[in-house]
């Protein structure tokens, strides 16, 4: 379990996806939202699906695996997909009782749907491909620019990465002062909503304590090792672009070229 | 001047309350004077509170000295220009093994004190790997410190330190929170620095048979060095040690009692080796005969 939370969705395999740069895979990410919002007419989501399932194809990671990944956006789906199948107004095709189902608004909801599962599709590829480490490295030097705005990026980084090293350790301290309140007679399982969040009072307080008295000592360790903030600091792993890269820079470049000529052509 | 030099540190903390206004002041080091030469096997004893914590964050500038000065490697740490070569001079070690692992990889904790140094990549590796083999935790460079037992993670954060190249390791009680063997590793990986790439050891802990082979023993007591010498000089006085609050190794202790009911022993005694090396030499005396039997019945009867 712990395994799986620090690693969050990684599915760790061997390939070009999984060795490409994290900022090309997050300008890939943004390239494919683009890409899908420019999308009007049935051969640009021809073409978003093919680069898609290419992607996923030369990842490895099993189209099942990532299909699994909509889940949680289930309800949403059906959501905007019954709008608008109902509320569109056009051409009317089938009328029953209060509900009108016109050509415009098929149409519609099909391409909305379909944006939206390639679009979470295509996020989460990014998520299984990457560990958040990795994630954290890129999007620190992706966004460095955001320091002319006096944004801390380096510093976001550094309590990222810092809480999914803690995440594990926390989670054991908290079975272990649940267990302690157990042992002591303290009852988490029953009663309504308020009694359950009440019993949780006695779980986050020494939790909490424990996480400032553990953040205390770790910036203690962190200065006795030189840790000045992001400036003039080295990487023992820096991040190179590769040829890969370069060629993955191509085929996103051409790809969102390849959707706006779609577009006009049409 | 030694690598570490005191004179007269005082340390006060200072407890305010709500307004601000100083509610209670104790000393938690008290007019320390010390020297440390560059290459030694220091320790340093106590009970809880003694103020040997303390003293040991004076040595990486992680506190400063409310009076007297402290120097590390001749800089003194009231220098603000000075603090990045003093905490590279004298790195540290503490307490809690989980508390002290900053990345979620093996390999690069270790590389994050030169990282910040500002060393080159290819240095960084390089000094990685070294460090890596020299604790011997090669075989995890890649796991998780998560997956570690509390004498790896240590070896670890001792890597981590030693990367950073220091002239001398201050290791605040690093086997507190150890088991047995985990205890034995970190002891055993500590000496080994010492020994073999002469770095400066300061061991801070209050496990007496962690110091048996320490150059020099500091014992502190009430913010006070009570006592200082040779593991020798200081085991020998049991009664001092005691008063202290301090215990004396069992071995040390056992072969104190039975000199005390007369028999010829040395007067410290610090492994049990030497001790059965003694006691095998009186009963040899006392039976008169050398023979194969006594000789073989003696050191099994010791022990």
């Amino acid at each position: 379990m712990m395994r799986d939370i620090t690693l969050g969705q990684y599915y760790p395999v061997e390939s070009p996806v999984h060795k490409l740069d994290p900022r090309t895979k997050l300008f890939g990410t943004l390239v494919l939202i683009i890409a899908l919002f420019l999308a009007d007419n049935l051969f640009c989501y021809v073409l978003a699906a093919a680069f898609l399932f290419g992607v996923i194809a030369v990842s490895r990671v099993p189209v099942g695996h990532i299909v699994k990944g909509l889940k949680p956006i289930i309800f949403l789906l059906l959501f905007s997909v019954v709008f608008n199948l109902f509320l569109t107004s056009g051409e009317v095709l089938v009328k029953f009782w209060i509900f009108t189902i016109t050509k415009e608004g098929l149409i519609r909801s099909g391409m909305m749907a379909v944006r939206l599962i390639f679009l979470v599709m295509g996020t989460s590829l990014l998520t299984f491909t990457t560990t958040p480490n990795q994630l954290t490295d890129g999007l620190e030097k992706s966004l460095r620019f955001l320091r002319i705005f006096r944004v801390p990026v380096h510093e976001i980084a550094m309590m990222m990465s810092i809480a999914l090293r803690f995440i594990p350790i926390l989670v054991e301290e908290t079975d272990k002062i649940m267990k302690a309140q157990m042992a002591r007679g303290a009852d988490f399982e029953t009663g309504g909503i308020i009694k359950k969040a009440k019993a949780m009072i006695p779980l986050l307080v020494p939790l909490f304590i424990s996480a400032f008295r553990r953040a205390s000592d770790l910036a203690m360790a962190m200065e006795a090792r030189c840790y000045h903030g992001g400036d003039g600091r080295t990487k023992m792993k820096p991040l190179r672009y590769q040829t890969a890269d370069r060629i993955a820079y191509l085929i996103l470049l051409a790809f969102p070229a390849g959707m706006v000529a779609l577009r006009l052509a049409a | 001047m030694g690598i570490i030099k005191a004179k007269n540190l005082i340390y006060n903390y200072i407890k305010r309350d709500e307004e601000e206004k100083v509610e209670e002041v104790s000393e938690a080091v008290r007019d320390v004077s010390l020297d440390i030469e560059e290459g030694q096997f220091v320790a340093v004893l106590g009970h809880n509170g003694s103020g040997k914590s303390t003293l040991a964050k004076h040595m990486n500038a992680l506190l400063l000295p409310s009076e007297g000065t402290i120097w590390i490697g001749g800089k003194d740490t009231k220098d603000d220009d000075a603090l990045w070569e003093i905490r590279q001079t004298a790195g540290m070690v503490f307490q809690n093994p989980d508390n002290q692992i900053i990345a979620s990889v093996v390999e690069e904790d270790v590389g994050f004190g030169p990282e910040n140094m500002g060393v080159p990549t290819d240095e960084i590796w390089q000094r990685v790997d070294e460090c890596l083999k020299a604790v011997g935790m090669t075989a995890y460079r890649k796991s998780s410190p998560n997956r570690l037992s509390g004498g790896q993670k240590q070896r670890v954060a001792i890597a981590g330190v030693m990367a950073m190249e220091p002239k001398c390791i201050v290791l605040d009680e690093p086997t507190a929170m150890l088991d047995p063997n985990g205890r034995k590793e970190v002891i055993r990986t500590v000496r080994e620095l010492n020994q073999k790439k002469g770095i400066t050891v300061i061991l801070i802990t209050h496990y007496m048979e962690e110091v048996i082979h320490a150059d020099r023993i500091y014992v502190m007591d009430e913010g006070e060095i009570a006592m200082e010498g040779t593991p020798q000089e200081i085991f020998s006085r049991v009664e001092k040690l005691k008063s202290l609050r301090l215990d004396v190794p069992q071995v040390t202790e056992l072969a104190y009692e039975l000199r005390k009911k007369g028999l010829s022993l040395s007067p410290c005694i610090l492994d049990i080796e030497t001790f059965v090396a003694e006691l095998t030499d009186i009963w040899k005396k006392r039976t008169g005969s050398s023979t194969a039997k006594a000789a073989a019945a003696g050191p099994a009867s010791a022990e």
